[in-house]
């Protein structure tokens, strides 16, 4: 087998993960695994009701309960901490960890029980008393941006966070120069990721460091800093712990209220207190559902395929406090025509409150359903046109030779080759046979389709969304940082300053710091530090932790390789340039006997001051902070913006059934090639491919959280949300370019959103090509069996 | 604070090991062994029997420890995920092999998948790409969607075979 691109000696190669042994042995260290002397345990009293006004609480008869030791509600932790921070500007919207007066959605937690063990908080629980007057809800995303009247938040003035119609490029000029034009609606259902651990966190106040340690299954950025802010501490009086192993996250893993919650109760109480959300709390009260989104789409397109300009609106409910949530639909702003060239786009984000689950940072933070968006674009003006869906991307495809290209919501990509990439997938699927194949499973009566989907995945982070929308927010750091130091005994150690919920940073940073120092990554030990201890980071979103953490690990173990030259330089008395870095030692490369090797370096950079170069520092350790690369820099005032820096690129196919008597789906063909630059480790991209096409398929065909006409939650439990096992999920066949990035070290790209960004849209062009010979589409999100069944009833009838 | 709540005393065997302990009889054997006894490996997933988080071995039975109580496993014998390494701690063939294909990313539904794994191979020695698809969709996995753990399992397999004579350990 030939080298893949880019690999080294360790780079890009199979090798077993660091991560790995310690999980499959039993011995993670999950927050819930957490032990610390005299822990107490918060259940939670929520809101039965979407919206209701809070008139009393009594909490008498569970204070009296033997175990119990305080029952918290939303006025006394009013008066000690402020709002949680939103992505936008709404000062008058106050988020706190309990509702304070009223409720604003089923499931918001009212009142906090904190007691010896779970079991005693939660027969606590039932003996609060609270009476509530139920007040109308806001449900519909359309009523809420049209309402004056019914508000979620009165003092806000509507219910509307974000509103903004983003003009790039004469679309009218295009719109008319077009030889056609339409127009489609497609929706997004309410899903997340739903890990399989819930969220959970330990809190305890060091009455000796008057310190607040926390213990957190967290994936968020600025977390402690955050935590600091709402409990109204100095960032330093709080530590948050990193070598807490993640159950999965995949973006929702956010808790802030949650630390904030237990945070002030430990300082009150004196003690440590956890909080392990049960499956209900996770899903109707942790605020963790993602986009939920209508997508109004106007395509002008010529007779040939070329499609000229687009207009997109893009409405979204955030739930009853925004949070970050309407900044997902500036994300998407840096890749909003796709890998297509697109002269012009028109792009209307409106974010608005319902009385629902507030909503978090979901994989790809916004791009998956905006991808689903303008896919559907492609398959609908393909269908128009009569032309194959592949064809009419590959004719709308950026050229490799265009890169890098400038779209025009100003966001430069820096490198693709669509085309090769597309040309992989064909080949790999046999697309020609794959459609000779549906053709005869239809002609044999089944409803079959082909999928395909050519999306990218914009990797690197750089928040550039921020100041986007929000003009008081002038952020345009968005940096991450790593440590290296070889100890006295010679044995090296990273750190870095974040948690891992399962994206193999371990691996990572060993893998790149093996390589520059060329050292075994078995060898190195990578340890997750703490808040205090750590250099700034902003955790591991928007795929950008090989970029960022790979690329501040490489520098920081270049700088110590560097260093160890100018050390060997002055002890063998020769140029640098004329050395050899080579296993760890270093030797002239004229004379193999000239030599230092690693033990002796490190000797000299630990002990023999008096054999240094004058004026170095002592010790063997480098720290590197990396910003992202192109990132810093504003937004212009018509929004044109540098997104992330890195572009993916992913094509699916795929061949889907549809049963015409139940509609359930079944996928028995899935295709993939993907191209992330160059591969660090390669089993964990491709799990982190295929984690996302299942989870595509979720969204595509299952995953939904439904509410009922009152604002009723109804699906808090596994039976009602489903998620996809590994019955639903087929066989993937894959395949791989590279591409490299320019803009990084290793030439590598974001993959922790990969498979995700295409498999949903890939889903839905599938099955809405089967529905197609019977004149049938399905645009919502989720399309569930019960959808299909009875769309296909109506067909029967029809007959 | 004395807990005056009535316990029972149950006792079982548990990766070989005999316990005797007080519980109350509320208490689930997922709890048991996680907060009595410290066995950290089972986790706590969706508490409802669906996840498959807390799969357990029941007398060489995949069950879900979130659904019975502890009172309930009463003289029964238990392996968890501690109890599929060797006692020196080496891992088993399965587990081995889950690590070679990166069978996992967060780890956390992943001794459940090993539980489901081990009953596997141990009532069928070799089973087909679809038994392995059926023996572990009672476990969900955020993560992987699946693939590589079913790689594992197929390389568990294979390598149980090439043992001639030895059944799944």
């Amino acid at each position: 087998m030939t080298d893949r691109a880019g690999a080294g000696r360790f780079v890009g190669r199979n090798r077993r993960t660091k991560e790995d042994r310690r999980f499959i042995a039993g011995l993670g260290r999950y927050v819930a695994d957490i032990r610390v002397p005299d822990l107490k345990h918060v259940a939670l009293l929520t809101s039965p009701h979407a919206s209701a006004r809070i008139v009393s609480i009594d909490a008498r008869a569970a204070l009296a309960l033997d175990g119990v030791y305080a029952v918290l509600t939303g006025d006394e932790l009013a008066e000690a901490t402020n709002s949680l921070q939103h992505g936008v500007e709404a000062p008058n919207i106050i988020w706190r960890p309990l509702a304070q007066n009223v409720v604003r959605y089923a499931g918001e937690w009212v009142a906090a029980v904190v007691a010896d063990n779970r079991y005693i908080a939660e027969d606590a629980i039932e003996l609060i008393e609270v009476d509530y007057e139920v007040l109308p809800a806001v449900v519909d995303p359309e009523d809420a941006f049209a309402s004056a009247e019914l508000l979620v938040h009165p003092d806000h003035g509507d219910n509307i966070l974000f509103h903004r119609k983003f003009v790039w490029g004469g679309v009218d000029d295009d719109f008319a120069a077009a030889d056609h034009s339409l127009n489609f609606r497609v929706k997004w259902g309410r899903n997340s990721t739903v890990p399989i651990e819930t969220f959970g966190v330990v809190s305890h106040w060091d009455p000796g460091q008057e310190m607040l340690d926390v213990w957190a299954s967290v994936q968020m950025p600025k977390y402690a800093d955050q935590i600091a802010e709402a409990l109204r501490l100095p960032g330093n009086q709080i530590r948050v712990h990193y070598d807490v192993d993640v159950g999965g996250s995949y973006g929702v893993k956010r808790g802030l209220k949650h630390a904030v919650l237990t945070g002030y109760l430990a300082r009150k109480l004196g003690c440590p207190v956890r909080l392990l959300e049960d499956r209900l709390e996770n899903m109707s009260g942790g605020d963790a559902h993602g986009p939920d989104r209508i997508f109004d789409v106007d395509v002008a397109f010529d007779g040939d395929g070329t499609v000229r300009s687009m207009r997109m609106r893009a409405l979204d409910d955030c739930g009853a406090y925004p949070g970050r949530a309407p900044l997902q639909l500036g994300k998407p702003v840096g890749s909003i025509v796709g890998p297509y060239k697109i002269g012009s786009v028109a792009y209307e984000a409106i974010s608005v409150c319902t009385n629902k689950t507030g909503q978090v940072a979901v994989r790809g933070f916004g791009q998956a359903p905006t991808n689903v968006a303008i896919e559907r674009m492609m398959d609908r003006v393909a269908d128009y046109l009569k032309l194959d869906r592949l064809d009419l991307r590959r004719r709308n495809f950026i050229q490799s030779a265009e890169f890098p290209y400038t779209i025009p919501s100003g966001t430069e990509y820096d490198s693709g080759d669509y085309q090769t990439v597309e040309a992989k997938a064909r080949a790999l699927s046999d697309y020609d046979a794959l459609i000779a194949e549906r053709d005869t499973l239809r002609g044999s009566g089944s409803l079959a389709g082909i999928g395909v989907a050519t999306c990218l995945e914009p990797g690197g982070g750089n928040a550039a969304f921020e100041p986007l929308f929000n003009p008081k927010n002038d952020t345009t750091t968005w940096m991450e940082s790593c440590t290296v130091k070889v100890d006295r005994l010679g044995t090296v150690t990273a750190l870095i300053c974040t948690s891992s919920s399962g994206q193999g940073h371990q691996t990572l940073v060993a893998t790149v710091v093996g390589e520059i120092l060329e050292i075994d990554p078995a060898d190195i030990r990578v340890v997750h530090s703490d808040s205090l201890s750590s250099l700034p980071g902003n955790s591991p979103v928007a795929s950008r932790m090989a970029i960022m953490l790979g690329g501040a690990a490489q520098r920081a173990a270049e700088m110590l390789r560097e260093r160890l030259m100018t050390i060997a330089a002055h002890n063998l008395e020769r140029d640098e340039a004329d050395l050899v870095y080579a296993d760890g030692a270093i030797h002239a490369r004229d004379d193999d006997a000239a030599k230092l090797d690693w033990k002796q370096l490190i000797r000299i950079c630990h002990g023999q001051y008096h054999l240094m170069p004058p004026g170095m520092e002592p010790g063997l350790q480098a720290s590197y902070t990396m910003q992202v690369p192109n990132g810093g820099t504003m937004p212009t005032a018509d929004g044109r913006v540098q997104m992330y820096p890195c572009f993916s690129f992913e094509t699916h196919i795929t061949l889907v059934t549809v049963d015409p008597g139940t509609g359930k789906v079944a996928i028995p063909r899935y295709f993939i090639v993907h191209d992330c630059g160059t591969v660090i480790s390669p089993a964990i991209v491709k799990g982190m491919l295929l984690g996302g096409i299942a989870h595509g398929i979720g969204a595509a065909l299952y995953e939904k959280f439904e509410y009922d006409e009152s604002g009723q939650h109804l699906s808090g439990t596994f039976m009602d949300y489903l998620l996809p096992s590994s019955m639903e999920i087929p066989d993937v066949q894959m395949d791989e370019h590279c591409t490299p990035s320019p803009l990084t070290p290793l030439g590598q790209k974001g993959a922790g959103e990969a498979g995700y960004m295409g498999s949903p849209a890939a889903v839905v062009s599938a099955v809405n090509d089967a529905l197609a010979p019977h004149g049938l589409t399905a645009e919502s999100l989720p399309i569930k069996l019960g959808t299909l069944s009875d769309m296909l009833r109506t067909l029967d009838g029809k007959d | 604070m004395t807990d005056s709540r009535p316990k029972t005393t149950v006792s079982m065997t548990i990766n070989g090991a005999q316990i005797t302990a007080d519980v109350e009889p509320r208490m689930t054997l997922l709890d048991f062994l996680r907060d009595e006894l410290d066995l950290t490996g089972t986790h706590t997933g969706c508490e409802h029997g669906v996840c498959g988080a807390c799969s357990v071995l029941l007398n060489d039975v995949p069950i879900r420890s979130c659904l019975m109580l502890a009172v309930q496993a009463n003289g029964e014998r238990l392996t968890t995920v501690e109890g599929l390494s060797d006692p020196d701690g080496s891992l088993s063939l399965v587990q081995d092999c889950f690590w070679e294909t990166h069978a996992l990313q967060c780890g956390y539904c992943t001794p459940g998948m090993l539980i489901a794994a081990q009953a596997l191979l141990q009532r069928n020695p070799d089973p087909s790409r679809e038994d392995i698809r059926e023996a572990i969709s009672g476990n969900l996995c955020r993560c992987t969607g699946y693939g590589q753990i079913i790689e594992a399992i197929e390389l568990a397999a294979d390598r149980l075979n090439q043992r001639t004579g030895k059944a799944a350990r």
